[in-house]
């Protein structure tokens, strides 16, 4: 049979995911989806973390490859559907169905004011609108939004992130008013101004006129001036072809179906947005979700029918919880506000105040989970204790829905608990939950911790702490020892877990050099040799070179140590020479060539900053428009020796080509026309992963600073090897709430992080010279204590296109 | 047959750090020498068994479930410093030298 899916969105996606998983027997041969978009379908419900730095590639929901039998034609739209024909016809041809699924979803509206046609006018709703969007708003300085309601402020964050001082303009008397009443709006309206937004309400839309270069808008009683405007001001079902085609439609719009999915013709289904199921519309991807298995189970012959669907919402902006879910107005509301401290909370009960039917939160959306799912039952706890902000610790029932994009229940989490998953990313894969918004990922931790299985935070057998609690008992009791530490806190001797760990936290508190006294028990063998260990237990060495600049006189000397040294010489990915096969008693000697000639050799070892890359820059480059070697040099030499949980590498380029991969780094900077943007969080490695734009066209100083607190607040709370891209996905509240702790200093530590790393910088000293100048250190780089001079007979070189490489270890018989 | 054992001295004492190794040629042996935090002193084999190279001086030294170990650089097992058992793989062990201090002077059996 054959089977044709106009849309290829995330419910026509699902849908034709579903209908694969069931359709064992291959009763649909010829799958075709036709989709009006130039991509795959994608992840629409984080649409703005494009501009967070997702990329388009990772918001794709397709998994690679099409389920056998599918074709799928992108950037051909249908543009009419012939009933009595039975096909589909697009500008490219025609394709016969036996069935047909409509997944058209919805359309931006955009009121019948004058002006909207005009350049600088763009709706929220495509990759394509945000991509376009961007470029737009490059180089220019304010963005109205039209329209107050989750979209609305999702736009008017997204503009905010683009550097546009933003202002949104609501028709209705206050925001988000769908969701949130007067009091509610208040709230809200004081929180969202607290970001640099400013708020417009009552304002309708009258139109738009060009102004020179720029747009006047016209809103209530006012003119705002702007560089461009964005409608989110609600969605319209794509109902049109269906319209064509004599397809019944709801009143206010919207493909009428029944309960099964189908339409007034057996043979036409409709789901998502564009269907109005009943003669209702549902404007969330969990509904559309569950009308596409509906019909994937249909079509197979099944009896499955749409029982309505779950309308809670959660702002996505995260720094602005607000979360709506059930019913909004009811029989009796409890409602407590707190303009102090911005916090609005309203519970809907039934008469007897015995069930929940549902609320709003603003300000503290933390009980939202579990509130969301007790709806229908009693409150799962003392209703105060829900008013005044938190989640009190409650038992949820085994069939609440924990997440209510995928509809997956807290019972189908335990269940996947009790199969082995041990961690959020495996339920993720196992059951969908946390794959979509992701605001249930905070539950499915708990549900985790609940059970039993949450990875233990214990560092290793000697402490029951995590590095960050052994971080904060080190800091706040000002402890200097290992020794000191394991007495108190801990058993027995440490080991190669605990050691480095303590020794690293040292070092990041600024305990001196690493070799200084206990401390040098507790290094790595890198650390403890400051070099490179490598498989026939010589050291490579690798001069520090920030930025990558270096003069001809200094590469002279490299060339010239290693060849004295005889080293094996390579050029690293850091833009750094690597100098291999240094036994250990020869260290000391090619340090003092090199500090000699104004070197000193580098981190390329242990959990501290590695380099810091750059293109060349303005000051060759046609294209470059700041001097990104310079601002590398800076910064390499600034956090030079900053010990923390993992590596960390850092870029900066000179111009949006990013050359220098900037956004590979746990830090990342590219220049724009009037400063520097920041990247955090990324990696390449075994698991690569794109760094978040995290602050815009910064000037060098608050760059810098900004730069200081996100190393400084990584350190504090990591994990042990917990690089910043985990810890960042880890980070509950994620990117909006390092942004609120390092820039609006909502934990009021700033000013602790920037002294501590002020005093990383102040302390800082060449580690490789004060060892030349410390007989006690020097000491222990020798081949043997009874015989320095003999250097280790094993170490042996045989010669690989012109160059000394190791001899391959025979293995030794193992003693049994 | 008598056996004749021979101590070698090879470092004093206090050339060595409380928890940490150091690597000494003793009759053509390598052999990994260890200062506990008690000054009680070990010696096991310097080759790590498992990779070929003559580092185990440089691990770190600690205790695993009670026993004095030292960890290997290379790839991190941990050997039993008294039987010179790996904890991490049962196929690998390290050979175990007698040591003890006497006057200062840190002596192994060996070769
Ligand atoms: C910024 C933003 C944030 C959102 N946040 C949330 C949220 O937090 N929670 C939530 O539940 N929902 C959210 N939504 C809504 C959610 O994205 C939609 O409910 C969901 O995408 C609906 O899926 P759909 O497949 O019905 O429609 P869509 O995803 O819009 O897909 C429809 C597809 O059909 C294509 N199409 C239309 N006509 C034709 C034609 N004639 N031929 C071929 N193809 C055609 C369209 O181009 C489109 O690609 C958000 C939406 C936006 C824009």
């Amino acid at each position: 049979m054959r089977l044709v899916v106009i849309g290829n969105g995330m419910v026509g996606q699902r849908f034709v995911e579903s209908l694969a998983a069931r359709d064992t027997a291959r009763r649909f041969t010829e799958v075709t989806v036709l989709g009006e978009e130039t991509r795959r379908a994608y992840d629409r419900v984080r649409l703005s973390a494009f501009f967070d730095g997702v990329s388009a590639e990772e918001l794709t929901l397709a998994p690679p490859g099409v389920p056998a039998g599918t074709t799928i034609r992108l950037g051909e739209p249908a543009t009419a559907v012939d009933r009595e024909a039975r096909v589909v016809r697009t500008a490219a041809g025609e394709y016969p169905y036996d069935a047909l699924v409509l997944a058209t979803g919805s359309r931006a509206f955009v009121p019948p004011v004058p002006g909207t046609g005009s350049p600088g006018v763009f709706v929220y709703r495509t990759l394509d609108d945000l991509e376009a969007l961007r470029a737009h708003a490059a180089g220019r300085s304010a963005g109205i939004v039209v329209g107050g309601g989750l979209l609305g402020l999702e736009a008017a964050n997204a503009l905010r992130l683009l550097g546009l001082r933003t202002a949104i303009v609501e028709f209705a008397p206050h925001l988000m008013p769908m969701q949130v009443d007067a009091a509610g709006g208040a709230i809200l309206r004081r929180r969202i101004e607290e970001l640099g937004i400013d708020v417009h309400t009552g304002a309708g839309v009258t139109g738009i006129a060009p102004d020179g270069d720029r747009l006047a808008v016209g809103a209530g009683e006012l003119t705002l001036g702007a560089d461009l405007v964005v409608f989110a001001a609600g969605v319209r079902p794509r109902d049109e072809l269906a319209r064509a085609a004599g397809l019944p439609v709801a009143e206010r719009g919207g493909i009428l179906v029944d309960a099964s999915c189908r339409t007034a013709d057996e043979r036409v289904f409709a789901i998502g947005e564009c269907a109005a199921v009943d003669g209702r519309c549902y404007g969330l991807v969990a509904p559309g979700y569950a009308m596409a298995d509906v019909v994937a189970d249909r079509l197979l012959g099944g009896d499955a029918t749409f029982g309505g669907a779950d309308m809670s919402t959660k702002l996505k902006l995260l720094g602005v919880d607000v979360a709506s879910f059930g019913a909004t107005t009811g029989p009796l509301d409890v409602v407590y506000a707190d303009p102090a401290h911005g916090l609005y909370a309203k519970l809907v009960l039934t008469d007897d105040a015995r069930t929940l039917l549902g609320g709003i939160l603003v300000g503290d959306a933390a009980a939202y989970g579990v509130l969301k799912a007790a709806v229908g039952g009693p409150v799962p706890g003392k209703l105060a204790d829900f008013l005044s902000a938190g989640a009190p610790d409650v038992a949820l029932p085994g069939d609440a829905q924990v997440c209510s994009c995928n509809a997956v229940t807290k019972d189908q989490v335990l269940g996947a608990i009790g199969a082995g998953c041990a961690d959020v990313g495996c339920l993720k894969a196992c059951t969908r939950a946390g794959t979509t918004c992701g605001s249930c990922v905070p539950l499915l931790r708990s549900l985790l911790t609940e059970a039993g299985v949450a990875q233990s935070t214990a560092l290793c057998e000697h402490f029951a702490y995590s590095r960050q609690e052994l971080f904060d008992l080190i800091r706040v009791r000002g402890i200097a020892t290992f020794s000191a530490l394991i007495g108190e806190y801990g058993t027995g001797r440490g080991c190669d877990v605990c050691k480095p760990v303590v020794a690293s936290i040292l070092a990041s508190l600024g305990g001196g050099h690493v070799l200084d006294g206990e401390q040098a028990a507790l290094q790595d063998t890198n650390d403890h040799f400051l070099a490179n260990i490598q498989r026939d237990g010589t050291y490579s060495v690798v001069p520090r070179i920030p930025g990558g600049e270096i003069t001809p006189e200094r590469l002279i000397v490299i060339g010239e140590v290693a060849r004295d040294f005889g080293l094996y010489t390579k050029i690293t990915g850091g833009q750094r020479i690597d100098l291999f096969g240094a036994r250990v008693e020869q260290l000391p000697a090619i340090w003092r060539r090199l500090v000699d000639a104004g070197f000193e050799s580098g981190h390329a070892y242990g959990k501290a900053l590695r380099t810091v890359k750059s293109c060349v820059g303005s000051t060759w480059c046609r294209y470059g428009v700041q001097d990104s070697v310079g601002l590398a040099v800076a910064l390499e030499l600034r956090y030079r020796g900053l010990r923390s949980p993992h590596k960390l590498k850092s870029a900066v380029s000179g111009c949006a080509r990013e050359c220098a991969e900037a956004r590979s780094k746990d830090f990342g900077v590219i220049a724009t026309e009037t400063g520097w943007n920041l990247y955090v969080g990324g990696n390449g490695g075994f698991r690569p992963r794109h760094a978040d734009l995290f602050a815009t066209d910064l000037s060098t100083e608050e760059l810098v600073r900004t730069i200081d607190r996100f190393l400084m607040f990584y350190i504090r709370t990591a994990d042990r090897l917990q690089r910043t891209a985990a810890w960042l996905e880890a980070l509950d509240g994620g990117l909006e709430h390092l942004r609120a702790v390092i820039v609006d200093d909502s934990l009021g530590i700033c000013a602790e992080l920037d002294a501590a790393m002020d005093r990383h910088v102040g302390g800082y000293a060449d580690e490789w010279r004060a060892v030349l100048e410390d007989p006690d250190k020097l000491r222990r780089f020798v081949s043997f204590v009874n015989e320095p001079q003999t250097p280790d007979p094993s170490i042996a070189f045989t010669v690989e296109r012109e160059q000394r490489v190791p001899v391959p270890l025979g293995m030794p018989e193992v003693s049994a | 047959m008598t056996t004749t054992i021979t101590w070698t001295a090879v470092c004093r004492l206090g050339d060595l750090l409380p928890e940490r190794g150091a690597a000494a040629l003793v009759g053509g042996v390598q052999v990994a020498v260890f200062r506990l935090h008690d000054d009680q002193v070990r010696a096991v084999g310097n080759r790590d068994p498992l990779w070929g190279a003559n580092v185990m001086s440089r691990g770190i030294v600690g205790t695993r479930g009670g026993r004095a170990v030292v960890v290997s650089p290379m790839h991190k097992q941990a050997y039993d410093l008294d039987t010179g058992a790996c904890l991490d793989d049962p196929a690998a062990a390290l050979p175990v030298y007698a040591a003890r201090v006497r006057d200062g002077v840190v002596e192994v059996v060996a070769g």
